[in-house]
């Protein structure tokens, strides 16, 4: 039984993968009613604990809470009392003691999470920790790309491109992407890729005209300036220029071949604003799911009363 | 959701949450159940079915405002069946529905509660609905249907229909028709089997020997 989703290998592999994304489709259609709002969390409390900015992924767990008639509760760090300096451990705990069933974090640090789930007795989802993790915007990639290349995504071709080094979405990506099958490339200048890809199921390559015409999906990742401290590329357009999906670019990859970005976008660097807007794209959809997938992982956790992976 | 995996969650639900002991009781030395009857082959099935079919049709002088709304998973392919035979004696086929009663339990948290497969319900407002499902035991499994149609749209009428009444009611609920009223123990269990799920059709009673039921 699923206690925490701190990992997107907290599922087990491909049975667990899977069997969340064929429960993520009840979600879906919830959320497509004209009331989007089932009891079957009643009573319980979920609290966001977001140590980082954001706004998809914190809106998109309070959707999903709500849409499961669950209590909201929300941590917002810049005006709460750890601007007091009141540290990780005491803020959870007090947050334990007032009787909460779940905690989703967010945190700056890789492990902020685990630490978080080893000192609560809440459930506790990881909703993106430093460099490491972001497991449920993995299951909602795969969910995206399964209603339009599945129900099977064996042998589909991805290219994650882009600021892999610094990625939670990528790490987790590459997991659940390879747990169903596809095959994966990651693409971007040497100096965005983890140090070591020792036991990574990828190929690599810095050329990204290269694979273009060869793959089903390109992933475009986000150029996250906010934790480059260093220069790992000469300027904004020169990376624009060799690994941005312009519109020329687009142009030379199959027609059906599918563009997915988690967001925020920054049009005209890593995604052109045409292409982000065109009907290849998934990046609403995306967005769309999110919330049906947050249903699932709450409803596992706190509402199912059994092993549902 | 495999088709196995459905039908282990199927069987508990028959078995309901009356008898909490009964996962534990088949782990370990518990008797393992036993066929007891043939309640329903295949024929038995398809004529209960025409009978419940008409009987639908009379009750609400034809099939222009009902919906058959199954619940998963047989009373899914039971409302299929249903709309067929209807269309077979009638000018129109009624429009047919699938419902997910799964969030509306109330057993979330006591029991492992799975679900089966995305509610898909055509404009229910207005209309006589006409719920399908293959056991009715407790009732708790109705009571939660008319909960998650309520929020779809308000009928103007709402009819009941299963393939076996076994009794045992918790709640003041009835069946507006009933393929076999079939008197059993608690500690017994219904097994339908449709070919759209299972393979083929039937409908069984099993149980565990009496003797040791009691110890």
């Amino acid at each position: 039984m699923v206690e925490h989703l701190l990992s997107i290998d907290d599922l087990g592999g491909r049975a667990g993968i899977e069997t969340m994304l064929d429960l993520t489709d009840s979600f879906l259609e919830v959320t497509r009613r004209e009331i989007p709002k089932v009891p079957a969390l009643r009573g319980k409390t979920v609290v966001s604990l977001f140590y980082e900015d954001s706004t998809r992924t914190r809106m998109s767990f309070e959707a999903a809470a709500k849409r499961l008639s669950a209590d909201t509760m929300n941590f917002s760090v810049s005006t709460s009392s750890v601007k007091k300096g009141e540290s990780l451990l005491d803020t959870v705990q007090t947050i334990d003691a007032m009787g909460v069933d779940a905690i989703v974090v967010r945190h700056g640090a890789a492990g902020a999470p685990h630490r978080v789930a080893s000192w609560s007795s809440s459930s506790v989802i990881n909703a993106g920790d430093g460099c490491h993790e972001h497991p449920t915007q993995a299951l909602l990639d795969a969910f995206t790309l399964r209603r339009h290349r599945g129900p099977s995504l064996d042998g589909c071709r991805i290219a994650i491109v882009g600021d892999v080094r610094h990625s939670r979405v990528a790490r987790s990506d590459v997991i659940a992407f390879h747990e169903l099958g596809c095959e994966l490339t990651l693409v971007g200048p040497p100096t965005l890729m983890p140090e070591r890809l020792d036991g990574w199921p990828v190929e690599v390559t810095a050329d990204l005209d290269h694979v273009l015409a060869d793959v089903d999906v390109i992933y475009l990742l986000r150029i996250q300036r906010e934790r480059i401290d260093q220069a790992l590329f000469p300027s904004l357009r020169e990376y624009s220029a060799r690994w941005g999906l312009t519109v020329d670019r687009a142009s030379r990859c199959k027609p059906d071949t599918l563009v997915m970005h988690p967001g925020p976008m920054n049009r005209g660097i890593e995604i052109a604003g045409e292409v982000a807007d065109s009907s290849r794209s998934l990046v609403t959809e995306q967005v769309a799911n999110g919330v049906a997938v947050r249903m699932a992982v709450l409803w596992s956790l706190l509402g199912s009363g059994g092993p549902i992976v | 959701m495999s088709p196995q995996h459905a039908g282990e969650r199927d069987a508990r639900e028959e078995r309901g949450p009356t008898v909490p002991g009964a996962a534990a009781k088949r782990a370990g030395a518990a008797p393992e159940p036993v066929l007891r009857t043939h309640v329903f082959d295949a024929a038995d099935l398809r004529r209960a079915l025409t009978r419940i079919a008409h009987e639908i049709v009379e009750r609400n002088h034809g099939a222009d405002d009902v919906v058959l709304v199954g619940l998963y998973t047989r009373g899914v392919a039971l409302a299929r069946r249903l709309g067929s035979a209807i269309a077979t004696f009638e000018d129109s086929e009624p429009a047919v529905g699938a419902l997910d009663v799964a969030f509306y339990r109330d057993d979330i948290g006591l029991r492992p509660v799975a679900p089966t497969g995305p509610t898909e319900v055509p404009d229910v407002s207005g209309k006589v609905v006409v719920l399908v499902d293959d056991v009715l035991f407790t009732g708790r499994t109705a009571r939660a249907a008319l909960d998650a149609l309520h929020e779809l749209g308000r009928p103007r009428a709402v009819q009941l229909a299963v393939l076996v009444d076994r009794g045992h009611r918790e709640l003041p609920l009835r069946a507006d028709y009933v393929g076999k009223n079939l008197p059993t123990r608690s500690t017994e269990d219904v097994r339908v089997r449709l070919a759209e799920v299972d393979g083929d059709d039937g409908v069984d009673l099993w149980g565990v020997p009496q003797q040791e039921v009691a110890g």
